[in-house]
């Protein structure tokens, strides 16, 4: 029986030669991710309630990155909680270095076929790097800790082809919204999306792991990019060792998904989602010119070292509009640490934006910088549901991180393509 | 094993988590979720259910968001279990985990009208209706055992004790 890649490794995790979909499998998980918010506090009262203590500490990397940097009363206690369990317990923890999704991988724990749970909606993040990740709650997430393993029914597969090549000013931010657009934010229900064509292949990894992110968006349990070349350097160079041989990490040949969807990446133009959904987007110029307050480059889907550089190219040698406050929240102090090497963070910084901590900020309606009554905000987030980021009024458009710079230099949501080189 | 009969509840497709739990009445616990449990689709559901009553819904049953409560809210009002020709995969996994039976019918449900008396046969995988058997995919025994125990925390627990126990061996 040909075999998906998400049934190749949920057989591979669950100890079978492999598995058909429907199947209701118990599976060893390889990596369990948590964070501040869901994390410790959530799961440490179950483990307490069961009288275990972990499974397996060196299969469990803690994060901060929701109430980093704690500075209400309530996240510095959510914080100090979090650091003393850490201690505790003995796990890896990376404490305010950025956000779970984007440090994961850039500490080399994320490798192709590895079967992988996260305490959040955007594990999925995990499927560029061909790993089989998905979210789950605290209750599961307790469970997962004191066992080391969980169920799951094997998910049909939906198979999204893109072919060509992106033109200028296009990133994968706009190939996941036009799959919004099209699909639904329930075009997936629960199965494995399966990224694939040339398209795909032609993207870096952070590209990539920005498809992989949003396939939450899509209503996928998972957002997988079958390995090649391209993955196996970024992981040597980000320090995982112990790779697999990216051939044993493919779907079969003959593998038939339960869903097939083709995608043109030669006739994509910039796209945007409208208050307050993913699934609003449409073509930019369906909401040109938009006037905005705020433009946000955050969150683990929209500021990787690859979306401060897009930002930076638009904004170079430019200023703000009048009137509209530019904010960057790095979703990694390493990839903040390069872009500020390579200029890109003066480059925005001269331009007037205001640098946030590297943790999700806004995007998980925390901080000083959340969004007041009546303002609209182009965010590079993946969510724009009502009050997510702010005040019940508030209005968030998404777009590609060209898209937020073009729209910050503009005032109003522009197209990037408009600004010159 | 074969439940006892009850009486089927028949709902159409797509009934969402905030039919199942009302968004307006989140902040009053579950017992405030539970009365007002569907009804948007049935105003007398809550007050008209009785323990082991069975859910027979159409396609992706659960659908919205990943609130614990839709599945919570059956189980509080006794719901004996849902059987559905689909459902949203994270209601599905939550409702294992808290302990409401979830059955996907491998067969056409349109025939029933609500009220007809149904009793789910697990071991022959069926939903049994006055006029015949209408057949369920089946669930793995270990998912059995937890629905059993109540869902996953209580079964972890039980699971825990045994082997926390000197005289027995843990498997
Ligand atoms: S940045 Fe936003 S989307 Fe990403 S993990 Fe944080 S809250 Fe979630």
């Amino acid at each position: 029986m040909p075999q998906s890649l998400a049934q190749k490794i949920i057989a591979r995790a669950s100890g079978r030669s492999h598995v058909a979909v429907g199947d209701v499998v118990t599976a060893r998980v390889d990596l369990a991710m948590i964070h501040d918010s869901g994390g410790p506090r959530r799961v440490e009262p179950i483990l307490k309630r069961l009288g275990v203590g972990l499974h397996d500490k060196d299969k469990v990397v803690l994060v901060s990155d929701h109430y980093v940097p704690g500075d209400t009363e309530e996240g510095a206690a959510i914080l100090q909680l979090t650091r003393r369990w850490a201690a505790e317990k003995g796990v890896t923890f990376y404490d305010g270095e950025g956000i779970c999704h984007v440090v994961l991988p850039e500490r080399g724990h994320l490798k192709p076929g590895m079967f992988v749970v996260g305490g959040d909606s955007h594990s999925p993040t995990g499927g560029a790097f061909g790993a089989y990740m998905f979210g789950i709650g605290a209750t599961e997430m307790a469970g997962v800790l004191a066992t080391g393993e969980i169920w799951i029914k094997v998910p049909e597969t939906i198979r999204i082809e893109w072919s060509g090549t992106l033109g200028p000013r296009l990133m994968a931010k706009d190939m996941l919204l036009a799959m919004c657009g099209r699909l639904g934010m329930d075009g997936g229900r629960y199965q494995a999306i399966e990224y694939a064509g040339d398209t795909v292949r032609g993207l870096g990894m952070q590209e990539r792991m920005t498809l992989s992110n949003m396939a939450a968006e899509l209503g996928a349990q998972a957002g997988l990019i079958a390995p090649d070349q391209t993955t196996m350097a970024w992981l040597a160079e980000h320090g995982a060792t112990d790779l697999p041989d990216p051939a044993h990490w493919q779907p079969d040949i003959d593998a038939v998904p339960d869903e097939l969807h083709r995608f043109d990446a030669e006739t994509l133009v910039p796209q945007v989602a409208a208050p307050h959904s993913p699934a609003n987007s449409a073509p930019i110029d369906a909401y040109e010119p938009t006037d905005i307050d705020v433009a946000y480059i955050g969150a683990c889907t929209g500021a990787k070292y690859a979306d401060l550089k897009a930002a930076a190219e638009i904004i170079r040698g430019r200023t703000l509009a009048k009137g509209v406050e530019l904010l960057v929240a790095p979703s990694s102090k390493r990839d903040q640490d390069r872009a500020a090497d390579e200029g890109i963070m003066k480059v925005l910084e001269d331009a007037g934006a205001k640098v946030l901590p590297n943790a999700c900020g806004i995007c998980a309606g925390y901080g000083s910088a959340r969004l007041g009554e009546d303002v609209t905000c182009i965010s590079t987030t993946a969510r724009n549901f009502r009050g997510r980021m702010g005040a019940h009024s508030s209005k968030v458009y998404l777009g590609s991180p060209y898209t937020v710079a073009a729209s910050a230099l503009a005032g109003r949501i522009v197209d990037p393509r408009d600004i010159g080189a | 094993m074969v439940f006892p009969s009850h009486r089927a509840f028949v709902l159409g497709d797509d009934i969402d988590t905030d039919a199942l739990a009302p968004g307006q009445y989140m902040g009053g616990g579950i017992e405030a979720l539970a009365a007002h449990c569907l009804e948007a689709v049935d105003p007398d559901f809550a007050s008209s259910v009785q323990p082991g009553d069975i859910v027979v819904a159409g396609k992706n049953f659960g659908m919205g968001s990943s609130r614990e409560q839709a599945a919570q809210a059956l189980r509080h009002l006794g719901i004996g279990a849902v059987v559905a020709r689909s459902f949203a995969g994270i209601f599905y996994r939550n409702a294992i985990n808290l302990g409401l039976p979830v059955f996907v019918s491998a067969g056409d449900t349109s025939m029933l009208r609500p009220g007809d008396p149904v009793e789910i046969d697990i071991d022959g995988a069926a939903l049994v209706t006055q006029t015949g058997r209408i057949a369920l995919e089946p669930l793995p025994d270990f998912l059995l055992d937890m629905i059993a125990d109540g869902g996953l925390v209580p079964h972890l627990e039980k699971r825990f004790a045994a082997s926390a126990s000197p005289k027995e061996t843990a498997t």
